[in-house]
């Protein structure tokens, strides 16, 4: 599934709109740790978190990501923003919480893979 | 005739300095994709090479990075200026973790950091000695696993 079908879907506001959307999504993990995204996230999901510092961007780079959805209308720093323009990582944002998010992304089809 | 296809260098690394925070590891993985590894080994080294920096920048005063491929293996040493570790063995157990909690509220210092290397490579060595710096060191092989 391509990220922006899930950005349209889910009505993720988009704080990098620079960056190509028209990215593959293999798959989807959700952690707010970073050693256990670091660890068991595969190339290509969507990571759900609601941390918003820059090192998310080093996270989601080192592991070839599609992208970081932010929970509960979190705003990201603005350094992230700067970093992830620069590692072309998408962010988006969401008003809903983790678990409301989720599983809409789940009943898109994504699963943990 | 042998060809020597070995291929080292260095990354120094800085504490606190959260805002450079992986550009040694991405450094690393960009020579290993370079040259061609396969994908499962670039992951396991960029795994292990991330959660050593990460250690050095949130623990550590300084750091460097040291790398060395050749044909068979890639070996990293990591080594730090900073608090050294009491009791390695216990620092190995997973979710075991001194971080202070404005670490923790980032993310960091799940004591998941050094179980994820060891999982990740084939050997790791650690050296420690308290009030000096900390010495990792591991090994990921390249021939045996092809």
């Amino acid at each position: 599934m391509e990220l922006q079908e899930i950005i349209n879907s889910l009505s993720l506001e988009v704080k990098t709109p620079g960056l190509d959307l028209h990215r593959e999504v293999t798959g989807g993990y959700v952690s707010d740790l970073l050693s256990d995204v670091i660890g068991n996230a595969n190339k290509g999901n969507i990571w759900v978190t609601l941390q918003i510092h820059l090192n998310i961007i080093a996270v989601a780079s080192l592991k070839e990501l599609a992208g970081i959805i932010l929970v509960n209308s979190r705003n990201p720093d603005t350094d992230t923003l700067k970093k992830a323009n620069a590692e072309n990582i998408p962010v988006m944002t969401s008003t809903l919480p983790t678990f409301e998010l989720v599983g809409r992304l789940y009943a898109l089809g994504l699963r943990c893979r | 005739m042998l060809v020597d296809n070995s291929e080292d260098g260095i990354f120094f690394l800085t504490g606190k300095d959260f805002t450079n925070a992986g550009t040694a590891s991405s450094s690393l993985k960009a020579v290993l994709e370079r040259r061609g590894i396969r994908q499962d080994i670039i992951r396991r080294t960029a795994i292990a090479a991330f959660e050593a920096e990460m250690n050095v920048v949130i623990y550590a005063v300084a750091g460097m990075m040291k790398y060395r491929i050749t044909d068979t293996e890639i070996s990293v040493t990591i080594q730090d200026m900073g608090q050294g570790i009491p009791n390695i063995e216990l620092a190995m157990t997973e979710g075991y973790s001194t971080a202070p909690d404005h670490i923790r509220a980032m993310g960091f210092g799940s004591g998941m950091g050094l179980p994820n290397i060891k999982k990740s490579t084939d050997s790791l060595v650690v050296n420690s000695v308290v009030g000096e710096g900390t010495t990792l060191e591991f090994v990921i092989q390249i021939k045996d696993s092809q």
